[in-house]
């Protein structure tokens, strides 16, 4: 009976991982806006450059991204593949 | 509720079991669309006319702002890297799009998304062998020489951020799709989800199509 208690602890970690791994959206996040803010900046300063300035607001967005999504795709790895349980599970042979 | 990429038929070659998934026969959707779009393009070239008249303006329009495009990013003199840009841009827009049709994005899967970021880097390392093979392999030994191994990381990482971005944009949005189809009621699947597909598919999609193709030029214009 014990193991079962230990397989739902392993799997409830692995839920609070899911969420603990969201946090580096917070980095992005306030960075796109920073960059949003420029943008908007830039243009209102120069709006003849539109479309170059959005440009490289987007592909700065894109680059800035790249952490949280990182983190977005360890959490979507203890959600839906497990790893931690299955392995549990391979080692005490339940 | 599954999100996994469901295997719909085996196939064995070789003794060896292959699996064709949803990934596969969405992207034979989408290349069979595309295929047909092109050859209507080849037949309508025939008729051509030198002002533009209907469909040649809409195609004219499409092939012009792209090499322009191109040549803003990349320079006039590398123009011709435009021809292998327009299919990938095309090809990843239709397969992130094709969400809108009920099918599962090709580009959900890290398997489609891995080839084209090994495209790419191919591409990278054979432009600046063949342009500057010097400074090339001089740029792993700056700016100093046992900064070697950080080099290699850095060049091999074009692979992991260009396709992992696009897969973690795409997937994500599958799923919050999916929860979203999950929750309502069936009454309300008609309306409510219409606006979330205009951002995750059409919006998204796009942005990710643009997005590759632009890093992918400036990485390969940063070499040449």
């Amino acid at each position: 009976m014990e193991i079962y208690g230990a397989a739902a602890m392993v799997l409830a970690w692995s839920a609070l991982a899911a969420g603990l791994a969201l946090i580096p959206a917070l980095g992005p996040g306030i960075g796109q806006g920073m960059a949003a803010a420029k943008a908007c900046e830039a243009v209102g300063r120069n709006p003849e450059a539109r479309g170059d300035i959005t440009v490289t607001m987007v592909v700065g967005c894109a680059i800035t991204e790249t952490s949280g999504i990182y983190g977005l795709l360890i959490a979507l790895l203890m959600l839906f593949v497990n790893p931690f349980f299955t392995a549990f599970v391979t080692t005490f042979g339940l | 509720m599954e999100f996994n990429n469901r295997a719909l038929a085996t196939v064995e070659i070789f003794g060896q079991e292959l699996w064709i998934t949803e990934t596969h026969v969405s992207t034979w959707i989408v290349m069979g669309i595309l295929i047909v779009l092109a050859i209507l393009v080849r037949v309508a070239l025939t008729r051509f006319t030198e002002v533009p008249t209907g469909k040649q303006n809409v195609i004219e329009l499409a092939v012009e702002s792209f090499d322009n495009f191109v040549k803003n990013t990349m320079g006039p003199e590398n123009r011709a890297y435009g021809m292998w840009f327009f299919g990938v841009f095309i090809f990843i827009m239709a397969s992130n799009f094709s969400g809108l049709l009920g099918m599962r994005p090709p580009t959900a899967d890290l398997s489609t998304t891995l080839v084209f970021s090994v495209t790419t880097f191919l591409l990278v390392t054979f432009s600046a062998i063949l342009k500057k093979p010097k400074e090339y392999f001089k740029s792993f030994f700056e700016p100093l020489f046992v900064l070697f191994p950080v080099n290699v990381i850095g060049e091999l990482s074009i692979i992991i951020s260009l396709s992992v971005r696009m897969f973690g944009n795409i997937l994500s949005g599958l799923i919050v799709l999916g929860i979203v189809y999950y929750l309502l009621p069936t009454v309300l699947t008609i309306a409510i989800p219409a606006a979330l597909h205009f951002y995750f598919d059409v919006f998204a999609g796009a942005i990710q199509a643009f997005i590759f193709t632009i890093l992918s030029m400036i990485f390969i214009k940063n070499k040449i």
